[in-house]
């Protein structure tokens, strides 16, 4: 498919003898919510740090809009809109959950560093600009209660939540969710599921790698499925769920876990 | 702070700082003070550069080699090539911004107490460098340098000769006091500009800064340029004060003095590196009586703060600058 938003083709990372990734591609279509599952240790996070460049891979590689984006520093990865967001809670401490997301804006600046120190016009339309941006943002994922705490103080599910609001102040075509419900109770995830279409329904194409079986079936319009590093499947919940590769790579998993 | 609180707290220390200490010391005639309040003008210019390597979350341990280079560069184009001094001091400091550019690409992307390991190193280069090549004149430094000629623009005198001058002790605590309100201004702005809050964003989670489109490595270097620009400019004036410089002018313990003054003046405050410079100096001076317990009671003092006030001096103050 040629239309595709993101294209991972053979993409393959060894480190010394180990393959992590193995000659994995699939292509990622505009406004869809794809999930790359996998049991422990199949490479999902090896993947995902070669799709937003955070590591290179030994072959293949990664365009998005038809443009090879692997070997790029990150944060060009970033300007062109892929974006991560991290795993773990991973945030800016030491700011308020305003500051957090109003820094997140850095990709939408119009001035330059000079224009910032000395305080130009510009400066200041993108300060209030990214201030009235941040405020939008923080509503929708329902923290705009407390966007003054600082962003330490955060119980886990909002610290989830600011961590896709950082993602989303950069305005990307493309955001990584690394285990979005990791470590969730059923209604946290329930709230998570809700958030993560909100953003696909901003126009955000979202891609995510995740354990949590119900919800990925629930939420995922397709899934990939690695094992070994090696793709395994690809397809529909539906079709996942039927898939005899699939069952067995997850055998000794109870069959509830995979929605069966 | 309000607006109208933080511009009258700067004219009173505008006032205290070019009007009353001057008199004070006309008053009780202490001129020796003059020496002393300079240097802690200049040593917490080139703290401020440290203080802002500890803001994009890099411990720096080597802002005496800056210091060093600053005040070799100026002293060589002012003896061997009768460059004016004035002109001198923006070159030492650009000299070092590029150096530092140089040296910062590798090094920057170490971190933690990796990168507080070589800069400890670098210091000690510098000084082995300035004793091995010929330029600076090995052990025997470069001495008898001349003061400050007159800075004449366009035919009118700005800064006079400071030879013809009554009191040039005078005439450097000026210099000092205004280049650091200068830096100290200009290092506000720059931390309470966006600016500023990049470099949090770096000091805090790289990787994440990363994530949302900041280019680390730049501002990395960009940051490292601006503190070693502060070190070279101190650095050049110190020389012009002494008028002299030798290898052993700024070695290791000064790099590791910078960084204390950080310490303890506050690393979450602009103005930390300045009061820490000032009490670490009185506080050395005021403990010479006690002879040789003077280390020792210095360093346990120093660390019984950091254990009570591990935020500094400044986390003191009840209406809190922040940032």
């Amino acid at each position: 498919m040629n239309g595709a938003l993101l294209q991972v083709s053979g993409l393959t990372k060894r480190f010394g003898g180990l393959v992590a990734v193995n000659d994995v591609s699939f292509d990622v279509q505009e406004r869809e919510i794809l999930s790359v599952i996998g049991p422990n240790g199949a490479g999902k996070s090896t993947l995902f740090k070669l799709i937003c460049s955070f590591m290179r891979p030994s072959h293949g590689g990664v365009t998005f809009r038809g443009e090879r984006v692997s070997g790029l520093a990150p944060h060009i990865v970033a300007r062109k809109g892929v974006v991560r967001t991290f795993q773990e809670t991973t945030i800016f401490k030491g700011m308020s959950v305003r500051d957090n997301v109003i820094i997140a804006h850095h990709l939408r600046s119009k001035a330059g560093l000079f224009g910032f120190f000395f305080g130009s016009a510009r400066a200041r339309r993108d300060e209030a600009e990214f201030a009235r941006s941040a405020d939008e943002i923080l509503d929708f994922l329902g923290l705009g209660h407390i966007k003054d705490e600082l962003a330490s103080n955060l119980p886990h599910g909002h610290l989830r939540a600011l961590g896709i609001a950082i993602g989303l102040a950069t305005n990307p075509a493309v955001l990584l969710l690394d285990e979005p419900f990791a470590g969730m109770n059923q209604d946290e995830t329930r709230r998570a599921v809700e958030i993560v279409r909100g953003v696909r329904d901003r126009g955000v194409t979202v891609l995510l790698v995740e354990h949590d079986m119900e919800a990925v079936m629930r939420i995922s319009d397709r899934i990939v499925v690695l094992n070994f590093g090696q793709k395994i499947a690809e397809g529909t919940p539906a079709e996942i769920q039927r898939n005899e590769r699939v069952i067995e790579a997850y055998l000794g998993i109870e069959d509830e876990t995979i929605g069966l | 702070m309000t607006r109208a609180q933080k511009a009258v707290s700067a004219a009173i220390f505008l006032f205290a700082v070019f009007v009353l200490v001057p008199w004070l010391i006309a008053a009780t005639g202490r001129s020796d003070l003059y020496y002393t309040l300079t240097s802690v003008a200049l040593l917490s210019i080139i703290s401020a550069g440290v203080w802002l390597t500890f803001h994009i979350g890099r411990i720096n341990i080597g802002q005496g080699a800056f210091a060093l280079m600053g005040g070799y560069v100026s002293a060589i184009l002012v003896v061997d090539y009768g460059v004016s001094f004035w002109l001198t001091l923006p070159l030492a400091g650009l000299f070092c911004a590029a150096s530092s550019v140089l040296i910062g690409l590798p090094i920057l992307r170490l971190r933690g107490v990796y990168f507080a390991m070589v800069t400890l190193t670098l210091t000690e280069v510098m000084r082995l460098l300035a004793l091995a090549i010929p330029l600076t004149n090995g052990a025997k430094g470069i001495v008898s340098i001349p003061l400050p000629g007159a800075l004449s623009v366009f035919g009118a005198t700005l800064i006079p000769d400071f030879a013809t001058l009554e009191n040039p002790r005078l005439a450097f605590y000026f210099l000092a006091v205004t280049l650091m309100v200068l830096c100290f201004a200009a290092l506000y702005r720059l931390v309470h500009s966006r600016i500023g809050r990049l470099c949090v964003s770096l000091q805090q989670n790289e990787e994440l800064a990363s994530s949302i489109g900041v280019n680390i490595a730049h501002l990395r270097v960009i940051a490292y340029a601006i503190s070693s620009f502060l070190g070279g400019l101190g650095g050049a004036i110190f020389m012009a004060i002494s008028q002299s410089i030798y290898p052993s002018s700024f070695t290791v313990t000064d790099s590791v003095n910078f960084m204390l003054n950080c310490f303890l003046g506050g690393l979450g405050y602009v103005f930390g590196p300045m009061l820490g410079t000032l009490v670490l100096y009185f506080g050395w001076d005021l403990l010479f009586e006690t002879g040789e317990l003077q280390l020792l009671i210095f360093s346990i003092v120093l660390i019984a703060l950091m254990l009570v006030l591990p935020n500094g001096l400044l986390s003191l103050r009840p209406g809190k600058w922040r940032r």
